[in-house]
């Protein structure tokens, strides 16, 4: 199969950038996103012009560094599934797949698909942690943890900090991210201590960084790759809430 | 102090803010509506009821300086929020799907600002009774009404009557309950999710909800001017 790609290219962020279109060569359709943008890259490097920069690690959606605005989706078109895990077969022969780079006042491009993620960075450095020291780890069942709690701690831990909820939200808004990460760690025994501080902490610097407001449209969900739940969200609002009833500490 | 600085300094805080202010407007547009919904009950029940609530000029004008403040609140945090999301998204994607969001949801600020003129007009039309916008060349603030303890007082019952009378204005009612109810069916279900009060067990049934209660609101507020374009209380008419 073959399509034709239209891609945002864009020397760095103080040059203005535009849309480039590729005709690929032949493809396997069971090439993932990321081979199909080596492949073209490589015809590129050939060619002597340069390659599409793009982020990708581990590329088997356990890492979040892939990123990508596929057509207008963040992580392309299906749900649950990062970009490094969607192969061309969800496209059709002679299809023409537009490619954009996340786009948020938050994560400034750097260049052409690839924009800096640095902001989560800060949040988690305001408060994505614990502070006590947990020594090694404790023999199983010696601190008791209902089912319940673990499973749902387990479900916002899932969350690799890709930064689709961003790119897909209206507001540009990280939310879910810190939702995610306020959830999962207050869940737990070892997280509930500094609760508070964490979540007054966390969104402080979710807002110091310039990311927009939750108007609930539910879009983050819909292109979580580990469909991380709003239900998340309310819980950081209830977080919060808690937090300033309790004043700062 | 603080706590209100720091309420009003975050974006959770200031959806804090609007959910509650929502919630109290909704509460009052259930109460309005159930209140004129006895216009089906006739002009004595009505009427006696208007009286009732415009009684006490000191109670009347407590509630509606409650409401104005709970208004302001709740557009000023709209409009804060709105101009923060904006900015939060400086250059916009060519191709955007907001994939998994509701037309309600994203066009809140619109629905609202609309349904703010709707409510200007609203209240020129009945509550300061303005002649100009009544489009019937009648001045409402003329009818009046003898209750059976023989108290005299305005007569609402036949203002809705004559008002919601002029095809024009009854659909301008129509467009305005629509948006209004548009605007509630999300907004219901986010004031809940604002305030952390939803959960994985109950929260679809939330915004379920919260599309029925707007749905409700929409079926008893249309149903008036409806009836009267079919004919109800015609007797009062000229
Ligand atoms: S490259 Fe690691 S999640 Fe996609």
């Amino acid at each position: 199969m073959r399509v034709r790609l239209k891609v945002w290219r864009q020397k760095h962020a103080h040059r203005p950038g535009g849309f480039h279109t590729y005709e690929t060569p032949e493809l396997n359709p069971n090439m993932s996103f990321l081979e199909m943008l080596d492949v073209v890259n490589e015809e590129l490097t050939q060619r002597g012009e340069e390659p599409i920069a793009f982020d990708h690690d581990c590329r088997e959606g356990i890492c979040g560094t892939c990123s990508l605005v596929i057509n207008g989706k963040p992580h392309g078109p299906h749900r649950g599934v990062a970009t490094c895990q969607t192969y061309l077969r969800s496209f059709r022969d002679g299809d023409e797949i537009v490619v954009e780079p996340f786009r948020a006042k938050a994560f400034p491009l750097i260049k052409d698909l690839i924009v800096s993620r640095k902001a989560f960075d800060h949040i988690i450095q305001a408060g994505g942690f614990v502070s006590v020291r947990t020594g090694s780890a404790p023999d199983a069942n010696a601190l008791p943890i209902p089912k319940p709690d673990a499973d749902r701690a387990m479900d916002a831990a899932q969350c690799i900090g890709c930064g689709a909820c961003v790119a897909a939200c209206k507001n540009a808004s990280a939310m879910l991210f810190v939702a995610a990460k306020v959830s999962h760690l207050a869940l737990l025994p070892q997280g509930k201590v500094e609760r508070e501080r964490r979540a007054r902490a966390m969104v402080q610097a979710m807002e110091a960084a310039g990311f927009g407001g939750c108007s609930v449209t539910g879009s983050c969900e819909a292109v979580c790759p580990k469909e991380i739940s709003l239900e998340f969200i309310a819980r950081l609002n209830r977080e919060y809430g808690r937090a300033l009833l309790k004043g700062p500490n | 102090m603080n706590l209100l600085q720091e309420l009003w300094g975050s974006s959770l805080g200031r959806k804090y803010v609007m959910a509650v202010t929502g919630a109290c407007l909704f509460l009052f547009a259930v109460g309005h509506m159930v209140g004129n919904l006895q216009v089906f009950l006739g002009a004595e029940p009505l009427n006696a009821y208007a009286h009732l609530l415009q009684s006490s000029p000191k109670l009347l004008w407590c509630a509606r300086l409650t409401l104005l403040v709970i208004v302001i609140l709740h557009v000023g945090s709209a409009v804060a929020l709105t101009l923060e999301n904006r900015a939060a998204r400086p250059v916009a994607y060519v191709q955007a799907r907001y994939e998994g969001s509701s037309l309600a949801s994203r066009t809140m600020l619109l629905s609202g600002l609309i349904l703010g003129c709707f409510v200007v007009f609203h209240l020129l039309h009945y509550t300061v009774r303005m002649p100009a916008v009544n489009l019937t060349g009648k001045d409402f603030a003329d009818f009046q009404h003898t209750l059976a303890d023989g108290t005299v007082c305005p007569d609402v019952y036949r203002m809705m009557i004559v008002g919601f009378s002029h095809r024009l204005v009854a659909l301008f009612y129509a467009v305005g309950v629509t948006l209004l109810c548009f605007h509630l069916g999300h907004g219901v279900g986010a004031m809940f999710q604002s305030l952390g009060l939803k959960n994985r067990v109950w929260g679809s049934v939330v915004d379920r909800a919260a599309w029925v209660a707007a749905g409700v609101l929409w079926l008893g507020y249309l149903s008036i001017p409806v009836a009267v374009q079919l004919g109800l209380g015609k007797e009062v008419l000229p």
